[in-house]
């Protein structure tokens, strides 16, 4: 079934990378503009988060609550854990399975020990009465860092199901593609941690 | 055991509430099992789980979007006729003022996110992809996950009425009003869960479609030689990426507050009430757009086929909507001058608001001028597109008049508001997507609507709705609020109430003869054998009707707007047999496969926001993790595609006649 067959999307030449294949313009293209919608959403909840940050209603501040040696740690681990994904993609254009399998597990276990230090800070505020119930403030507070939280989560396992399909067909156009894709999503959540970072932490400790 | 059966009936089905609930139980009950009878008896089951739930052909998802947006025109237009009915004579006790809150709510969110969104997705996706010579969207299993979502938060939306009690909060559920102190029982959850389950929905289409025109077009078809439905439809598709994604995080919101006890719009702990009225319509304004621009690209497309002339002004045309999607953004504030920002922001927004009415009337010139010495053919279709001009005008006029800061203080949520935005909604929307489904009928079912019966649909509708709306901006002047149960007699409103009521009635007639020609066109058709039943300008009506599976048996090659007429009609040159397809050209087509997956998907998601509704977590959360599931399923998912053979396209182009 090789000959000159029309697909249902426009063709692609070879010169492209792998990723780019078959139908992978598309769908990256596709979730390039998936991420769009996801910046508005995120823009939404730092709006609310500023117009929030200072009702407490007599409650804890953000800066009685933040820890700074906590959020640097988080942060570290985060970023790094984006660069060991790029990592991940350069060798997937290497064409070395191994390499890929390698780095992204380190992605995904950096990406664990960013989950675990959120939870524990979580789990820290609301054991001292700082609930979502608390005040305004605390609300915001949850949403906008608990919905990073919770993309974060979703994302690992994400990256996950597709090291499986790596492992179990190597490095193809779909696969290379699906790769590709969940790493741009995995960045894209380490870019929207750079703001949570700056405008939440650092600026709640010092506002 | 009796008696505590009646006890759970009384919770969760609202028996004690009287013969209302217990008609609308029986009819339910009796309509599901008429028509699993009837699927039964003609042992339909296998047919339409193959053809229609696990499709993913755009052409079958469109029209499965149109019958549900009437099925919800329906129940919406019900909703429209108990409040008429209760706001007939003064002193009515027909409703009391809770269940009269209640009917208005869902009146007015049904019709615009389970009616007219529906409506016009469903015609985009009949005829976006064959305008630019595509084989299907971008991505068709998204496309069907799309509708299946919207579908069962309709189903959701609607169930409230019988299985706890419905919104009744009005369809911009303001807070605190609809917070958990002020609205308790499980009402404004319904509303909360099912609108974001379709807004997920209706994101996955903007961005579809959105790539779609972007990527897919037929060669030779550059942004400025696309027809202007498709401009239309590129236009909305980023409005809706850009404002859907702030109605997710809104409703989110309202909903920490309701179900995990967040303060965002509390008044206690520091919430503020005000904040849900800002972020609601920073998605509400361009949501209205959302649903007026591509009822603007069916005109364009109706105006231009049946005056026989070439669209007026294509360039500004397409500025004018780009500028119209830009401003969309900008004048969120006029739906509450009255809430007290001050001087400078009222007049800012009034000014953004004035504005708008700059590229609106620009469009509407171009219409004009599209008509101009045009061989003008009044069919149904031409005659919503007629309508809509002058109806529309009185809309957007005292919108310009709403838009006016100090003046609204007058006639801020009176019945002046309420004709208003109906002036729009209807002559604007609603005409235009019965303008459109008379227009790309024939394209999706291979049969013309009769236009005897069209053209009395036509007539009846446009009057009574004239009928029913215009008496509302003098009752608004006389001081009439909107959202008012009832009224005393003795204030000189009645008689215009009863003109009103009867004017809906004749709405409520012109639908039913709407539904009468559809039902009586399957039975007669007049068949579409040409593929081009209006001499039309664009591809769509270059292939046969109805549509085959593949759409273009060979990609055509596009040299200008209006391509296909430009194909009709070649420069200087005898006009070639168009029709025919050249066979040395045909290759065998990669078409996606059907799935289940999508369907099943979104009963999860219905099965999930019930739970959440409720606050059963014990259904909710694993009502999510099938859902979460059945995307890492799709996944794993390599072999979706197939072949169909040169000799299978073939066959299908011979027996339309074009081989
Ligand atoms: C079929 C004929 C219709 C009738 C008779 C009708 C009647 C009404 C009336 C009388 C109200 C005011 C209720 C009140 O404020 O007490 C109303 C509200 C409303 N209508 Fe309609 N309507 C019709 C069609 C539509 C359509 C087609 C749309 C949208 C596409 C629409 C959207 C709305 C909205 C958004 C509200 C505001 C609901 C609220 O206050 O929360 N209506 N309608
Ligand atoms: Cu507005």
């Amino acid at each position: 079934m090789s000959v000159h067959m029309e697909s249902l999307h426009e063709p692609t030449t070879s010169s492209l990378p792998l990723e780019y294949q078959e139908d992978g313009n598309l769908k990256i293209f596709g979730f390039w503009v998936f991420l769009a919608a996801e910046v508005v959403l995120f823009s939404t909840l730092f709006a609310t988060y500023l117009v929030f940050h200072g009702n407490v209603a007599g409650g804890p501040t953000s800066q009685q609550l933040f820890d700074i040696r906590g959020f640097t740690i988080e942060t570290f681990l985060l970023l790094t854990s984006s660069f060991t994904m790029g990592l991940g993609t350069y060798e997937m254009r290497r064409q070395n399975t191994k390499g890929v399998v390698v780095w992204v597990l380190i992605t995904v276990l950096l990406g664990l020990g960013f989950l675990g230090m959120e939870i524990s800070e979580f789990s820290h505020y609301v054991s001292i009465g700082a609930n979502i119930s608390r005040s305004a403030f605390l609300s915001a507070f949850f949403v906008l860092v608990g919905t990073h939280g919770s993309h974060v989560t979703l994302g690992i396992f994400w990256i996950l199901s597709i090291l499986v399909q790596v492992m179990r067909k190597g490095i193809t156009p779909k696969t290379a593609r699906k790769l590709f894709v969940v790493g741009l999503y995995w960045h894209f959540l380490d870019v929207v941690w750079v703001f949570i970072f700056t405008v939440v932490y650092l600026t709640g400790k010092v506002m | 055991m009796l008696h505590s059966l009646l006890q759970l009936g009384d919770k969760y089905f609202m028996w004690n509430e009287g013969p209302m609930i217990w008609t609308s139980d029986v009819l339910i009950v009796l309509t599901s099992l008429g028509i699993i009878g009837v699927l039964t008896y003609l042992k339909r089951w296998n047919w339409l789980w193959k053809e229609w739930l696990t499709t993913v052909d755009h052409k079958k998802i469109g029209i499965m979007y149109i019958i549900a947006a009437f099925a919800m025109f329906f129940r919406g237009g019900m909703d429209g006729l108990i409040i008429r009915a209760q706001l007939a004579v003064p002193n009515n006790q027909f409703l009391n003022a809770e269940h009269y809150d209640q009917v208005f709510t869902t009146h007015g969110t049904i019709m615009i996110l389970f009616m007219a969104m529906p409506f016009i997705i469903g015609l985009m996706n009949i005829a976006v992809p064959l305008q630019i010579g595509a084989r299907d969207v971008a991505f068709p299993y998204l496309n069907a996950l799309s509708f299946w979502l919207f579908f069962f938060a309709a189903l959701l939306f609607n169930i409230s009425f019988v299985i706890g009690g419905s919104p009744d909060a009005g369809w911009t559920s303001y807070a605190p009003l609809a917070g958990p102190f002020y609205d308790t029982g499980v009402g404004e959850n319904y509303y909360l869960i099912s609108l974001q389950i379709t807004g997920i929905g209706t994101i996955a289409t903007g961005i579809n479609f959105l790539v779609t025109i972007l990527k897919m077009r037929a060669p030779g078809m550059t942004l400025m030689k696309m027809p202007m439905f498709t401009w239309s439809i590129l236009v909305t598709s980023i409005i809706i990426i850009f404002a859907f994604p702030v109605l997710t995080v809104t409703l989110a919101l309202l909903m920490f507050d309701r179900l995990f006890g967040a303060q965002f719009f509390s008044v206690t702990h520091g919430g503020l009430p005000m904040m849900w009225a800002n972020l609601f319509w920073i998605w509400g304004h361009p949501e209205v757009y959302i649903v007026i621009l591509p009822a603007f690209g069916v005109f364009s497309e109706v105006v231009s086929t049946f005056s026989h002339k070439r669209l007026f002004g294509y360039k500004a045309m397409v500025v004018s909507m780009v500028a119209i999607a830009i401003l969309s953004f900008t004048t969120w504030v006029h739906h509450f001058f009255t809430m007290g920002a001050g001087a400078s922001v009222n007049s800012f927004f009034s000014f953004s608001t004035m504005l708008i009415a700059v590229p609106t009337g620009v469009k509407m010139f171009n219409w004009l001028f599209t008509m101009y010495k045009g061989r003008i053919q009044f069919t149904t279709s031409m005659l919503w597109a007629l309508a809509f001009i002058p109806n529309f005008l009185i809309g957007g006029l005292t919108g310009v008049m709403l838009a006016v800061a100090p003046a609204d203080y007058q006639y801020h949520n009176s019945y002046f508001l309420v004709a208003h935005f109906h002036y729009v909604l209807i002559a604007g929307t609603v005409f235009g997507v019965f303008s459109g489904l008379y227009y790309w009928w024939p394209k999706m079912f291979g049969h013309i609507l009769n236009e005897k019966i069209g053209k009395w649909a036509f007539w009846i509708f446009m009057i009574s709705f004239n009928m029913t709306f215009m008496p509302m901006y003098f009752l608004g002047l006389m001081g009439m609020t909107r959202r008012m149960y009832t009224y005393p007699a003795g204030l000189g409103w009645g008689p215009l109430n009863m003109i009103e009521t009867i004017g809906a009635l004749g709405m409520g007639l012109g639908f039913v003869v709407m539904v009468y020609d559809i039902v009586y066109s399957i039975r007669h058709p007049e068949k579409d054998l040409t593929g081009d039943p209006w001499d039309g300008r664009t591809l769509e009506w270059s292939i046969p009707s109805p549509a085959p599976e593949y759409n273009f048996a060979v990609i055509p090659e596009v040299k200008g707007i209006d391509a296909y007429w430009m194909m009709k009609h070649p420069k200087g040159q005898e006009p070639e047999p168009t029709k025919a397809v050249d066979k040395s050209k045909i290759r065998p087509i990669h078409m996606p496969n059907n799935s289940y997956r999508p369907f099943i998907i979104s009963v999860a998601f219905f099965v999930a926001g019930f739970g959440f509704i409720w606050q059963w977590y014990w259904l909710g959360i694993p009502g999510l993790i099938v859902v979460v599931i059945g995307l890492f399923l799709r996944s794993f998912e390599y072999d979706d595609e197939h072949f169909i053979s040169t000799e299978e396209i073939v066959q299908t182009e011979t027996a339309a006649g074009r081989l």
